[in-house]
């Protein structure tokens, strides 16, 4: 089959190779209908996460139909049309039975690596470097789905491909984000970074109830979509305007209630504290670049929290502990608990609370990921996210 | 002004006692387990080259003077000492919770051939009768050692103990116990005493070569857990990826030619 590996850094290349089989009885195999580019991957393209090794098939996003099962697996059958969430999680170790699924103690073949560094493990993931346990993505023609009896959703008839592609990661991880915020009547959600993520966050903030939601980016593009597609929504531009003033400008100076950094490690900024992440993590003296983080600790009200879905993978420099301490903030953060949120925002699909499709910028052929990993890393105005046909 | 003297003087003194504390608190086996790697990681490093290499070189250069003045400035910073005589006896003790029940848990070990399921370095355990078992393992550099052991004493759902015979190989023990959670399932520990075939040095090699035991136990525990708690243990080895693409390509230009 056809499948895109990560052969270095920014190196991927549509490689043939041989189909995957059943390895243990509780797995699937899945033949992918459409299967989508992360803004996570490019952390992988650029280099940012270890442990990857070439030839590795990348891919955490995608869906298609069940065509082989192990002997274990009894609630699919073959000819199903599934949802494959990015976490693979086992379904009755402690973790999971407390909805902790991205815990899961079960389900990273390869835990020794983030034991190190951790202390302890999370659950693994698909397509996402072997300290997450190295197992094969989604960006393939077919891929093979470990605890098969407990990730993929059911997809019922009459609902595309494109309107239920992204629970399998950004939707759900928008999601979280603004519920973990917590937002009580009146509140003010200040959520940064336009990409797919933050997009999803919007929404989500919006229907769990904010009064007001700002977004900030420096993509004018992004920012307009986000526009057309919620009335009320507020947006900064911090190319040219100054977050922290138009923040509290926009909340009568109280600060915002909840701030969500969409970004993670590979913060843009000009300021002198960003300039000097870039200079670190070139040098290695750091891993990752937070200068967003920093502006949302900073901009965050008294006793207010913030929700951390952007992906933070090592060490961070000058990390504003004094501020997070002194207003008394709430953190909240971590992949996705995937399993639990799935059921409930199909069902918000298929009540038209919800399109997903919005996101999508450009619908390409597997054959053509190398070029499109390229273009969405250099032209993020107008790459927004893009999803793959493999047949 | 009296005050930051006094504290100018101690700190004067401290580095004083870091530079001149030389006093051998790395153990013999240790010191020259340091010495080849350190050797190997400057070999290494220097022929990488640029920033990693390096950092490398500088790595194994701490290494090599480790072994060679057996002296570790990390370990006389936490109060540690290896070389202080140690018998060749390895204690190993490792814990892990399982969400089972300490019966459903002390059945399944207590029938010894399934250790062999979560243990990997273990090949066979045939129970000889009530007491007595036959162990065959897997030893570094492909060999294999066995022995036999007895059950040394058992309290239903709580422990399991037992020891190798006279005349063993590899003497060695070891305990197993059962320990119920409020609500987080059951506490599993276990205790293996064992002595090495080359003594401390020989669990030095081994741990270089990804062998050592207390890695080996937690790993064994890990995968105890999981085969208990999803019935499986989770594997991707031999699942595909581009590494086996050329591989493929051949197979497929061989087909055609044989078509």
């Amino acid at each position: 089959m056809k499948a895109v590996c990560w052969m270095g850094k920014h190196n991927v290349s549509v490689e043939n190779v041989p189909d995957p089989s059943i390895l243990n009885s509780r797995d699937a195999i899945i033949k992918i209908t459409s299967t989508a580019i992360c803004g996570s991957d490019l952390h992988l393209y650029n280099g940012f996460i270890p442990t990857m090794e070439q030839g590795d098939i990348l891919g955490h996003e995608f869906m298609g139909e069940v065509v082989e099962l192990g002997s274990s697996v009894t609630n699919l059958k073959k000819g199903d049309r599934v949802v494959v969430p990015f976490t693979i999680a086992c379904g009755s170790c402690f973790f999971c039975k407390k909805d902790l699924w991205s815990a899961c103690d079960n389900s990273n073949p390869k835990p020794t690596a983030q034991e190190t560094v951790y202390g302890f493990t999370g659950s693994g993931l698909f397509g996402f470097s072997h300290m997450m346990g190295g197992f094969a993505g989604g960006q393939a023609e077919y891929v093979r789905v470990p605890f098969a009896d407990v990730g993929p959703l059911k997809i019922p008839d009459g609902l595309e491909d494109e309107q239920v592609l992204f629970l399998s990661d950004i939707f759900p991880t928008g999601y979280q984000a603004a519920e973990n915020c917590n937002i009580q009547e009146g509140d003010t959600v200040a959520i940064w970074g336009a990409g797919p993520v933050g997009q999803f966050a919007v929404k989500s903030a919006f229907m769990l109830g904010a009064e007001k939601v700002v977004l900030i980016d420096h993509y004018n593009d992004r920012l307009e979509l986000a526009q057309k597609e919620n009335e009320n929504l507020e947006t900064i531009n911090f190319d040219n305007e100054d977050v922290y003033t138009k923040l509290l400008d926009l909340t009568g100076g109280r600060g915002p209630d909840s701030c969500i950094d969409a970004v993670g490690l590979e913060s843009h900024g000009s300021s002198p504290d960003a300039l000097l992440d870039y200079a670190k993590a070139a040098v290695f003296l750091a891993t990752d670049r937070l200068h967003a983080l920093r502006q949302a600790i900073y901009c965050c009200r008294k006793g207010g929290t913030v929700s951390i879905p952007g992906v933070y993978g090592g060490f961070l420099d000058k990390f504003p502990l004094g501020a997070a301490f002194g207003k008394g903030l709430t953190f909240k953060m971590g992949q996705t608990n995937m399993h639990s949120y799935m059921p409930r925002l199909l069902e918000a699909i298929q009540e038209d609370k919800i399109d997903p499709r919005f996101v999508i910028s450009h619908r390409l052929n597997l054959s053509e990921a190398p070029m499109a990993y390229d273009q969405f890393n250099k032209e993020k105005d107008t790459w927004r996210k893009v999803v793959l046909k493999p047949h | 002004m009296q005050e930051i003297n006094k504290k100018q003087e101690s700190n004067t003194k401290e580095i004083t006692n870091f530079l001149t504390d030389m006093k051998q608190n790395v153990g013999d086996d240790e010191r020259l387990v340091s010495a080849i790697a350190g050797a190997g990681l400057v070999t290494y490093g220097i022929s990488k080259g640029g920033l990693l290499g390096t950092a490398l070189s500088l790595v194994g250069g701490g290494l090599v003077y480790r072994g060679a003045t057996g002296h570790c400035h990390l370990y006389s910073a936490v109060d540690k000492n290896t070389a202080a005589p140690s018998q060749t006896r390895v204690h190993v003790q490792k814990s892990v919770t399982i969400d089972k029940s300490q019966a459903e848990l002390y059945q399944f070990w207590r029938n010894f051939e399934n250790l062999p399921q979560f243990m990997n370095h273990l090949e066979s355990v045939t129970v000889l009768d009530d007491k007595r078992s036959h162990w065959k393992a897997k030893a570094p550099l492909g060999t294999s050692v066995e022995w036999e052991a007895e059950a040394t004493g058992e309290v239903e759902n709580e422990r399991i103990s037992w020891h190798s015979v006279e005349g063993s190989e590899i003497p060695n023990s070891g305990v197993v116990e059962f320990r119920p959670t409020t609500n987080r399932g059951t506490e599993v520990r276990v205790t293996l005493t064992y002595e090495p075939p080359a003594g401390k040095l020989g669990s030095w090699i081994a741990w270089l070569f990804g062998e050592e035991p207390s890695q080996q136990v937690a790993e064994d525990l890990r995968r105890f857990k999981s085969l208990m708690e999803t019935g499986l243990i989770m594997k991707v080895e031999g699942q595909t990826s581009g590494r086996i693409a050329e591989v493929a390509e051949e197979k497929s230009k061989v087909k055609t030619a044989s078509a």
